[in-house]
């Protein structure tokens, strides 16, 4: 037997907003995500000129060498609206959470093996400034890129930055001693394995053109460092003392996978719009990688010893083949 | 955030390690390079060190703690779409105040979002810069919340249909939007004080606790949901909005006068704005909360008086505008609705004569001035409406060079006189409202002399579609200009009576009761 | 001597934060009104998180709080264990 559950019926007058109808039809409801982004930032009879920058307007397309005929044409395939978004990491973070207290409760920090933890310590904890670096980045794309479909997700890429940041603190917390977070900030500001890195990010800290720095820290410095450090080295230290290390980063390797489908698709739609933006991507792209590639060697050379080169050239291989797809020339 | 790690460090140490400790000094490029925009307004910083964290919220918190907030809201936001909730408002006016805020308030939002994306990246200090992130993030919350909930209206009702497009041309909006791009085209320190202090501190419960307490007492369950759900932002931006003005006035005495001069623009421009809110609790809410004057007294004067009491200790004025702000808190509403109501064919949302009942609650909340000043006015207006003369001005009023508001605002010692202001600069004349906004702009004209004033434009003849002809026969500049505002010319404006609202809601409401 | 606010969503959960605030802070003064309580205490209002706990029946953060809360006034300090609100003069 049916039972036929029944409001009261009355005829919309319409779906949805007109700057909605006027991209997806006017036959049709929108989604949230499309209602919360599309044309919703200002583009035109701004008031006064930012004294901080007069030669542009408050939002200016001309903050960027990139072009594109509809800047919301890069939407984010993730669809995450503030909603979705903070769903989302919730649920990462109740694992992740889950994950800090089972190594605690079983007191698996103490039992991983010196060596290992001292390993785990020296490439995982500098990284947390690393990261502090991307949440700078992403802020900066978010206040001055074009358009809400990526400037929207910039915001959600910096908190994320911070929240691994933090992750990656705690980490130091349960693992380490009361002074291994300090140590980690001196090799950070003076240690040899990371002064090219430093230098790497402080560079993008001056870039003007937002683009340009989405290449550099979301594209090119996350798709080599990520893979080398939550999947290689990773493996490393789970052979070396079992899986407490990885359970306290599980939440990066997730992470990664899930921005690696938005940061493809801007890269994506961005390059196929024109041969300027693919020359000018290609550039952008390869320059920061080959830099990348020297900034991260040290570090790899020193947790991954004598395998170091071998997975280097994977890491970059896999790179490459992933910006092949995306239309990128390097 | 486990225990034991709680444990180890108190909440104070245990925040600055995961904020603060973060950060470091560069030496690769010159951190004058890294952060080029928080020194040129004169704001000295010696040590950012000092700065207290409002709020000690780590990431993981903030996702767990929101997500729990954004489940619960979009569940009544849900619940109220799939019954009709629109049809237990009281009465189909109330949707005009809902217009009014998607096109006026709403991308404010945004607009803040960025903003505070801005200042999250540009303050030298990791503490405030988190906390400003953290506000940029609640800020693109807020806006896509009010779109949601406000969006099941929009296909039942007019008015909301393009907002986006509405808020960068329409003659009332640009008092709210030239609002936000002045604050976010003036420098870091000050848009601070101008956004996380002036409007979400000192002014934001006048903006928030009515409109929403309206929504509450007039059956929109949708908007009060997103409002409270909002407000617990809102109490988080209001303690970065007061550490920024201590650490800035506890960092140096020479501040002072610069945050004093800030604090006296600010709360002026926020007044100016919040009047159409004032405007909308006396005129627009079937079943009123309080009276704009009522809000204000609790408000600003008591509320923002304990404020300024605790600021005074570091030099601190209440600004100088509050005054005339309590003489103007008996009069503006009603100046406002007046202009509202007689431009009413180019308003996004009806207007009408409040019916006797509601004349007699205007009495009796503003006994010195609305019987002798306002109440004639609107009666003959309704008279003439009966007669069939409902009354609209077919040309547009002149603007106030700084806030935007239409000169309708009178002298604080005459209200049947307009108050006028002007300065000269670079040989023109600049027009204003009132003392306040031409100081804002003496001290300043280089920058309000740009501002695009809708009005001006419009008699400029950029206020038309590619389209328009206005060398053919019969040509209507305000329909024409209409078009240029996206308006459904018929049905988004006019009076409310015998609109399609009105229709459509008294028609589905007895749909929903009868058989 | 001004008084200090808090306000907080009328539901199950706040209601039990609330009586933790009455308990703690004799001279609350409280005002209901739809969908929303606000709580005005003179000069200084503090939640001890051992109290809430106690009428909440479960081990409880005080961040929580954030869930439920509406509007504050005065400045704010926090710890593990008490949130106040104050004026300094």
């Amino acid at each position: 037997m049916q039972i036929d559950l029944r409001t009261v019926s009355i005829k919309p007058l319409r779906y949805t907003f007109d700057h909605i109808a006027k991209r997806i039809g006017a036959d049709k409801p929108a989604s949230r995500y499309l209602e919360g982004t599309m044309d919703i930032q200002a583009v035109t009879n701004f008031h006064y000129r930012p004294l901080w920058d007069p030669k542009h307007t408050i939002f200016d397309t001309s903050r960027t060498a990139i072009k594109m005929k509809d800047w919301y044409a890069l939407k984010d395939p993730r669809q995450f609206y503030y909603g979705t978004y903070t769903m989302a990491r919730a649920r990462m973070q109740e694992a992740a959470d889950s994950n800090f207290d089972f190594v605690e409760d079983r007191g698996l920090a103490d039992k991983f093996p010196a060596a290992a933890a001292k390993l785990a310590l020296e490439v995982l904890l500098p990284l947390r400034h690393l990261e502090w670096g991307g949440n700078m980045n992403n802020m900066y794309i978010c206040a001055y890129g074009y358009g809400t479909a990526i400037t929207q997700p910039c915001n959600y890429q910096a908190m994320d930055h911070l929240g691994m940041a933090q992750y990656i603190t705690r980490l130091g917390l349960v693992l380490g001693k009361d002074d291994s977070l300090q140590i980690a900030k001196s090799a950070w500001l003076d240690g040899a394995m990371w002064q090219e890195l430093r230098h790497y990010i402080e560079d993008t800290f001056v870039m003007k053109d937002w683009f340009e720095l989405f290449v550099a820290n979301n594209l090119v410095l996350d798709g080599l460092l990520y893979p080398l450090v939550y999947q290689h080295i990773d493996k490393v230290l789970d052979d070396l003392g079992g899986p407490a290390v990885s359970l306290m980063t599980q939440f990066q390797s997730e992470w990664f996978v899930e921005s690696v489908k938005w940061v493809d698709a801007c890269i994506k739609v961005s390059v196929a719009e024109s041969d300027e933006n693919k020359a000018q991507l290609s550039a952008w792209a390869k320059a920061w990688r080959d830099r990348a590639i020297k900034t991260l060697l040290p570090l790899a050379k020193h947790a991954l010893g004598t395998d170091a080169e071998s997975i280097m050239e994977s890491v970059v291989g896999e790179f490459n083949s992933r910006a092949a797809k995306l239309g990128l020339v390097l | 955030m486990d225990m034991r790690v709680k444990k180890k460090l108190g909440i104070k140490e245990r925040y600055t390690v995961m904020t603060r400790d973060l950060g470091w000094e560069t030496t690769f490029q010159p951190m004058d390079d890294v952060f080029p925009y928080d020194k040129f307004e004169g704001i000295k910083i010696h040590d950012w060190d000092k700065w207290e964290d409002p709020f000690r919220l780590t990431m993981d918190a903030y996702w767990k703690y929101q997500a729990e907030k954004e489940r619960k809201l979009y569940a009544i936001i849900d619940a109220f779409n799939q019954n009709n909730g629109h049809l237990g408002v009281t009465d189909a006016r109330y949707i005009n105040t809902l217009k009014l805020f998607l096109t006026g308030v709403s991308p404010l939002e945004y607009m803040a979002h960025r903003g505070f994306a801005h200042t999250g990246r540009q303050m030298r200090g990791v503490g405030p810069r988190v906390a400003c992130q953290m506000q940029s993030l609640d800020e693109i919350r807020h806006i896509q919340t009010q779109i949601h909930s406000i969006s099941n209206y929009n296909k039942y009702y007019n008015g909301f249909h393009d907002f986006t497009h509405m808020h960068s041309r329409l003659w009332y909006l640009s008092v709210p939007r030239s609002f936000f791009d002045d604050a976010i085209t003036a420098g870091p320190f000050e848009y601070m004080v101008a956004i996380g202090f002036a409007f979400e501190y000192v002014l934001t419960n006048l903006l928030f606790v009515p409109f929403v307490s309206g929504a509450a007492y007039n059956g929109d369950m949708a908007a009060t949901t997103f409002g409270f759900s909002a407000q617990s932002d809102e109490a988080r931006h209001m303690t970065l909005g007061l550490e920024c003005i201590k650490f800035m006035l506890e960092q140096d005495p020479d501040n002072l006068p610069i945050v004093q001069r800030w604090i006296d623009k600010w709360t002026w421009r926020g007044i100016r704005v919040l009047m159409l809110v004032g405007t909308m609790m006396d005129y627009m809410l079937p079943k009123r909360v309080m009276s704009w004057k009522e809000a204000w007294e609790i408000y600003f004067e008591q509320n923002g008086g304990a404020l300024f009491n605790d600021l005074a200790r570091y030099g601190i004025k209440v600004p100088k505008c509050a005054e005339q702000a309590g003489i103007d808190k008996e009069h503006i509403t009603h100046q406002t609705w007046a202009a509202l109501y007689q431009y009413g064919a180019a308003t996004d949302f009806h207007t009408w004569i409040p019916n006797p009942e509601e004349l007699d609650w205007l009495s009796a909340k503003y006994p010195n001035t609305f019987d002798k000043y306002y109440r004639p006015r609107l009666e003959h207006w309704a008279e003439e409406a009966k007669k069939g003369n409902r009354f609209y001005t077919k040309t547009l009023p002149q603007l106030c060079q700084v806030c935007q508001v239409p000169m309708f605002f009178t002298e604080p010692d005459d209200p049947t006189k307009i108050s006028y202001r002007e300065s000269d600069f670079k040989e023109e004349k600049y027009h204003f409202c009132s003392d306040p906004c031409k100081e804002i702009f003496d001290h300043e004209p280089e920058k309000y002399v740009q501002a695009w004033l809708p009005t001006h434009q419009v008699f400029q003849g950029n206020c038309f579609t590619e389209e328009a002809d206005p060398a053919a026969p019969g040509f209507d500049p305000l329909a024409e200009l209409l078009k240029y505002y996206h308006f459904n010319n018929g049905r988004d404006n006019m009076d409310f009576e015998g609109s399609e609202d009105q229709k459509n809601f008294a028609a589905w409401r007895n749909e929903s009761v009868k058989n | 001597m001004s008084n200090v606010f808090i306000a907080f969503q009328t539901n199950e959960e706040s209601r039990c934060i609330i009586d933790a605030i009455i308990q703690d802070n004799p001279n609350a003064t409280i005002n209901e009104q739809p969908a929303m309580i606000k709580i005005d205490v003179p000069d200084s209002l503090t939640i001890k998180r051992s109290t809430v706990e106690e009428k909440m029946g479960r081990a409880f953060d005080l961040q929580e709080l954030q869930i439920h809360l509406i509007t504050i006034s005065g400045h704010l300090d926090e710890s593990d264990e008490e949130f106040t609100l104050s004026w300094k003069q």
